[in-house]
């Protein structure tokens, strides 16, 4: 008869294993609980720092626009309407909708309510349409970044700060009558780099990255796939390709920043090319992401099966042919993958770019691969850098339009690789 | 085992059952089973290969008969699928694979510096242990080989050529209707089926099978027997196999190899019957192997 007091020992050894799989399976979750934490620390402190970016304040005004001065004798002419002191009519409707401001130190202080761009807004606005001239327009004129940063929140008024008790004030009369509106920020994503936050976007950056990734991606993507397939295939096995081996490898490990270094010494020095430009970046992005995609190329050619490589071989396929017709589109997902992650990697790369001088200041959008750029990175390490208290939210909102950009690249790899991928 | 009472099956000595002539036209023949005397299609002397420092073959003398079977038995690790791959320079693709010897295809050396080894194996055909179709449609399995070596003028004559390769290996009427279907979708059976289609239909000259039905069930191999008998009016085959049922079945001449020497090549009747080596005759009772 069973004593039921002691312990039956096949009983216990099932249950201590049946804890031991819980407890593997506990280790898991755990691990991604804390990497997924982490990562919505990360992405989460910079949506709240930066979301407040999207929105900029404005100021509804009624301008008069003077028949007189824009289209003199009745005719409206395109040089007369670019000359026109537009900044005079803006602060003529400052003064109508705060009266009593008399003296020029006040005067002064009330027209820094609004931006220095607000006048070129008002520019482009006639510019497209004519027919206002001689009307009263409602306008809305960027507030500046102060006064963008005040009504946020996020500086007080006072003395010795950016807002005087005055401005304070006024900006108090003009909320109530409904004169301050807040909407949504597209001159972050239109505009090029500005010393003024309100005006500052990060569109030049972009076009910066864009122009340097298609030069880093049609530099490395070749030359890489090339040199993955003479290795994984054509190449003997002695000490040359091992030596070789070992090299790629330590490449792909070097820091980023001696890639820059090369770029300076060897391709801006030596060479002579134009600094700042996407040409210099691309090409050494291009060689920094080389390693990486032949790593990824070479695992994913020997990730083939040999058995179709014998079956086309036994079918008098040449080599070329083997690898054109049947390694090639099986391998074609991971090389893919490998690229993109790759890619992904070098739009992130802050500091070979440096190097070369990608950190300038540019205002103007680059039109070739010479001109001198930036890149998004780059743009919100300046930023972070930046005095302005706006600069804060716009580098916090920058990092998340990165970001996207990333996420949305790996998506890219993700889908491209689940389309292409064949089973055998 | 004693090496020096070996005999190696050469071309100067006969062994009981076949006598071999020199015909005034100068082809070699052999003379099987019936007494029909047919040409040789392929031949090897002194073929030695090794695998790094492991010698592999030793000095396999042997002739592979015109439009008839020649089954390679043996136990594992023999040397019969190396020896296979040598005629159609398979080995080639492996590292530290060396051939030494002469292999002859139509009395032209095929290790000739003007042959071209990619018209080689158009020319000899070969069907795997596993089956391995292209993940393609069926169609363009079939197609692949004409297509590379421009045998089809048109799509017609394309059409024309998978058809009749599908219809040779018998596996038209099953896949008929979905010829644009992946051959990886098929069966076992189907799918080795395919990968004969997919040789012959360049039309080769010899068709080498290594073990083509180890992977498969007995009703899949008893098609593919039939196939094999079938084939043999037309193409020279050599198959590899570890089923003796199989190589006495299918066969025509028999070689035997063990530990890499070629013990004893015969008509199949005589290897089967009536062997004159004794380890022939082990392994055939079953005492090894």
């Amino acid at each position: 008869m069973t004593d039921n007091s002691t312990p039956n020992p096949a009983l216990q050894r099932r249950n201590k294993r049946y804890a031991a799989e819980r407890r593997f399976r506990l280790y898991g979750i755990v691990s991604i609980s804390i990497a997924l934490g982490a990562l919505c620390l990360l992405i989460g402190s910079m949506a709240s720092k930066g979301w407040s970016a999207f929105q900029q304040t404005y100021l509804i005004l009624e301008v008069e626009l003077s028949k007189e001065d824009l289209a003199p004798g009745g005719k409206i002419d395109a040089a007369t309407l670019r000359e026109a002191n537009y900044v005079s009519y803006l602060r003529k409707a400052l003064r109508a909708e705060i009266p009593g401001v008399k003296s020029r130190r006040d005067r002064r202080s009330l027209y820094k309510l609004i931006s220095n761009g607000a006048s070129l807004d008002l520019q482009n606005l006639i510019l497209a349409d004519a027919s206002l001239i001689g009307r009263k327009v409602t306008f809305a004129a960027i507030a500046s970044d102060d006064v963008d940063q005040y009504v946020k929140g996020n500086i007080s008024a006072g003395k010795g700060g950016k807002i005087s008790s005055k401005q304070a004030a006024w900006i108090k009369a003009l909320t109530e009558a409904g004169k301050v509106k807040k909407r949504f920020n597209t001159n972050l994503f239109s505009n090029g780099d500005s010393r003024e936050p309100e005006l500052a976007g990060i569109w030049g950056a972009a076009v910066g990255s864009l122009l340097t990734m298609f030069l880093t991606v049609l530099l490395s993507f070749p030359l890489g796939v090339a040199a993955a397939i003479y290795l994984q295939e054509f190449a003997r096995k002695n000490r040359w390709t091992d030596i070789i081996e070992v090299n790629i490898n330590n490449l792909a490990a070097v820091p980023s920043i001696v890639f820059g270094l090369l770029g300076l010494a060897v391709f801006l020095s030596f060479f002579g090319l134009p600094r700042s430009a996407p040409l210099v970046g691309g090409i050494v992005l291009a060689l920094m992401t080389l390693p990486t995609i032949i790593i990824a190329s070479r695992a994913a050619l020997g990730a083939v099966p040999p058995s179709i490589r014998e079956a086309a071989i036994g079918m008098g396929a040449s080599p070329m042919q083997v690898v054109l017709h049947h390694v090639l589109p099986l391998a074609f997902p991971g090389i893919l993958t490998g690229t993109i992650i790759g890619a992904a990697r070098a739009l992130g790369e802050t500091a070979p770019l440096l190097m070369i001088g990608m950190v300038a200041f540019i205002v103007d959008i680059p039109g070739s691969l010479t001109d001198p750029a930036t890149v998004l990175p780059v743009q919100i390490y300046l930023w972070a850098d930046s005095p302005e208290r706006a600069f804060v939210e716009r580098t916090a909102a920058a990092t998340l339009i990165l970001l996207t950009f990333l996420i949305l690249m790996n998506l890219i790899a993700v889908i491209l690789r689940k389309k292409f991928e064949r089973r055998w | 085992m004693n090496m020096e009472n070996y005999r190696p099956a050469t071309a100067t000595s006969a062994p009981t059952g076949m006598t071999i002539d020199t015909v005034l036209t100068g082809e070699k023949t052999i003379k099987m089973e019936s007494a029909e005397e047919t040409t040789v299609k392929m031949s090897t002397r002194n073929l030695d290969v090794f695998y790094g420092d492991k010698q592999a073959l030793f000095g396999i003398d042997l002739d592979v008969p015109e439009r008839a079977v020649t089954a390679l038995i043996g136990p594992s690790g023999c040397g019969k699928s190396t020896f296979l791959r040598c005629l159609n320079r398979m080995n080639d693709t492996i590292d530290g694979c060396r051939v030494d010897g002469d292999i002859r295809i139509d009395q032209s050396d095929i290790y000739d510096r003007a042959l071209d080894v990619v018209e080689l194996r158009a020319r000899i055909g070969m069907v795997f242990q596993k089956p391995n179709p292209f993940p393609k449609s069926i169609y363009d399995n079939v197609a692949y080989g004409p297509r590379i070596h421009g045998l089809a003028e048109d799509k017609d004559a394309l059409d024309e050529i998978v058809h009749n390769a599908l219809e040779k290996a018998g596996l038209l009427k099953e896949v008929a209707d979905r010829l644009d279907s992946p051959g990886t979708g098929l069966s076992g059976g189907q799918q080795q089926r395919l990968c004969i289609a997919r040789a012959i239909a360049v039309s080769p000259e010899v068709i080498l099978m290594d073990e083509p039905c180890s992977a498969l069930d007995p009703i899949a191999t008893a098609h593919i027997e039939e196939l094999i008998d079938e084939l043999r009016e037309n193409f020279t085959i050599v198959i590899v196999t570890h089923n003796m049922q199989q190589a006495a079945r299918v066969s025509q001449q028999t070689a035997f190899f063990h530990l890499g020497i070629l013990v004893e090549c015969n008509s199949t009747s005589e290897i089967f019957t009536s062997p004159s080596d004794e380890r022939t005759q082990g392994y055939i009772t079953g005492r090894y192997g």
